[in-house]
This record gives C-alpha cells, sequence and structure tokens, in this order.
C-alpha cells in the first residue's frame, strides 16, 4: 500500500501529511509533484493545504489545471480515494470533483484555531472507523473556508449524505458560535455521490499526535488504512 | 514591432445570491467616512486580456467559465475592444 501525497508549488502542509502517515501511522507515502502524469501504484492520494500557485485569482483555481490534477480526476472517477484538506478541499471544489465553493470567510479575518466536528457519516474511506457520538478535535487555519453552495446543490447534499462533517461546540450541537467562518449549515467537509473523495477545511495532518494538542486526525488516515487492507484482502 | 492587439477586459462580479463580506466591509468604511446614502458595495475582478489573434467568441467564453470565473459564486462579462492599441 502506498499513499500520494500532491506537492504544488505552494504547498504548505505536505510534510505534515507525510509524517502523518509515515510516523503516525507506519505506512508507505510519497510526494508526487504537481508535474506528473501519472498516479500508478498509488493506492489513495492526499491533496494538502497551503496555497498552492500563491492562490491566484482563486482558491485552487490555477491548482486545477496542473498536469498531476488531471490524472487525479480520472482516478477518482475511477474509485480512488482522495482526499483534499483544506487548500486542498479549495481544489477538489474547483476541479469539479466535488460541489459548492469555498468562499473568503465571513468575519473577514484568517481564522487559526482548533474546532469541535461532528462526523455525519461513517461511508467514505476516511471516516470507517470515526464514532457519530464522538466530536473531534483539530484546527483550522484558512482565510477563504466558507462553504458555499446553491440551495438545491445543499439539498441534494443532506439527502444523499454527502455532509460529512460539521462545525459544533463541545457536546456536539451545532451553533453559530461554533462556527469559524460562516460556512452555510456549519458545513466542515463533504463527500462525492460515490464518497470516495473528501474535502475539509479543518486539520487532520496537525492533530495525529499528542504532541500536536489532539489525536483525533490520525483516527482519519487510519480509516484510509483500514479501508485500503480490506479492500486488499477481498 | 508587433501589429495591433486585440484587447478583451472581463468582469467578474460574486453573484447576487453570494455574501460578499468585502463589498460589505467596504460599504461599512465609506459609511465610517462620511458617506450615508451608500447602499451597498460589491468587490470583483477586472482582468485586461491581449490576444495576437483572438479567439473565438465561443472560446472565450469557455475560458471565463473555465478558469477566470467559479460558475458557482461568480458571474463574468466580456468587452471587447477590437483593434485597441500596438505595442512596441
Amino acid at each position: 500500500m502506498k499513499i500520494a501525497v500532491v506537492q504544488f508549488p505552494g504547498s504548505n502542509c505536505d510534510q505534515d501529511c507525510l509524517r502523518a502517515l509515515t510516523d503516525g501511522l507506519r505506512v508507505s507515502a510519497e510526494y508526487l509533484w504537481h508535474k506528473e502524469t501519472s498516479v500508478s501504484g498509488f493506492d489513495a492520494i492526499v491533496l494538502p493545504g497551503g496555497f498552492s500557485y500563491g492562490d491566484y485569482l482563486r482558491c485552487g483555481a490555477i491548482a486545477r489545471f496542473s498536469p498531476i490534477m488531471r490524472v487525479i480526476v480520472r482516478a477518482a472517477n475511477d474509485g480512488m480515494p482522495v482526499i483534499g484538506i483544506c487548500n486542498g478541499f479549495q481544489i477538489l471544489c474547483e476541479a469539479g470533483l466535488l460541489p459548492g465553493a469555498l468562499i473568503r470567510n465571513q468575519s473577514l479575518h484568517f481564522v487559526c484555531q482548533p474546532v469541535w466536528l461532528r462526523v455525519e457519516t461513517e461511508e467514505t474511506p476516511f471516516t470507517a472507523k470515526l464514532d457519530k457520538e464522538r466530536p473531534l478535535w483539530m484546527p483550522v487555519a484558512h482565510g477563504e473556508g466558507s462553504y458555499f453552495a446553491e440551495p438545491a446543490t445543499l439539498a441534494a447534499l443532506e439527502s444523499k449524505r454527502q455532509v460529512v462533517f460539521r462545525y459544533v461546540d463541545e457536546s456536539g450541537r451545532r451553533t453559530r458560535e461554533s462556527n469559524p467562518n460562516g460556512s452555510m449549515l456549519n458545513i466542515a467537509g463533504i463527500c462525492n455521490e460515490a464518497r470516495n473523495v473528501v474535502g475539509m477545511m479543518p486539520h487532520p495532518d496537525r492533530a495525529w499526535d499528542r504532541r500536536l494538542g489532539s489525536e483525533d486526525g490520525k483516527l482519519l488516515f487510519e480509516s484510509l488504512v483500514e479501508t485500503l487492507e480490506s479492500a486488499v484482502t477481498l | 514591432m508587433m501589429g495591433a492587439l486585440m484587447k478583451v477586459h472581463v468582469i467578474v462580479m460574486p453573484k447576487q445570491s453570494v455574501l460578499d463580506p468585502q463589498g460589505v466591509a467596504v460599504r461599512n468604511a465609506l459609511r465610517d467616512y462620511g458617506l450615508d446614502t451608500i447602499e451597498s458595495v460589491r468587490v470583483g475582478k477586472f482582468l485586461e486580456l491581449e490576444f495576437r489573434t483572438p479567439p473565438g467568441e465561443i472560446k472565450l467564453e469557455e475560458l471565463c467559465r473555465d478558469l477566470l470565473s467559479n460558475p458557482v459564486i461568480e458571474d463574468y462579462k466580456i468587452q471587447y475592444h477590437a483593434g485597441a492599441e500596438s505595442k512596441q
């Protein structure tokens, strides 16, 4: 099993993601440069956070046209697990792999703080091991993380259970105060209809070791590894 | 000396249904400035493209949709300036 961590010019959470996998989970993971044109040999893809291409034009807009994204779109449509974290989520939306868009935080402030997340579905490769009853604690760090979609899109996301994470308070309640950026319906993460592509603004890659203040993020990567392992044995 | 360049302006604006917190902040600043008749401000982008050979209208619409704007949150408008300035 080998997991790819994509590097765009301007990625800055690539090392966090790689270390979460190699040091936190002891699984094989390698960087994949944005100029590459193949994902063969990899079983899953991580699009890390950062400011790909300087966030010029719109966050993720230019990364979407990089050579690696063309093959990732194909691989995702063929069912390969793909997770986009922060800037990675923005790229997945720009690439059309996930619906909606991430716009400027309602407060206009860059938010850098820990948040509580409620797990809304275990039915993705990245949430299979998670407990819907226990909120997760991990940081967000973004200026453009306010999730926006038209009402029809939001209704479809809800009815098809594609909302994966929501900002909540410590007891798991969805409140206005627990929403750090003005995201519609407190949405922090979503998946595609096929459920193999997940995007989220919070950073599991910054919460996989007690020394980082939380180990909750590790559960997402463990879910992925378990899903991949069970797929191999099937 | 290059030939005449075709200039195209693209204006990208947040859709009406999208909250524009930047516009709200600028409006509030204008009120603080003393302009109490200001009702609303929306902040968009203005892009100036110059072509040696202009692409077709369909191609231009395509690149506005695919790259220069995000149709989920933005609208765009194309303004043509045929046979504009030439550049040294």
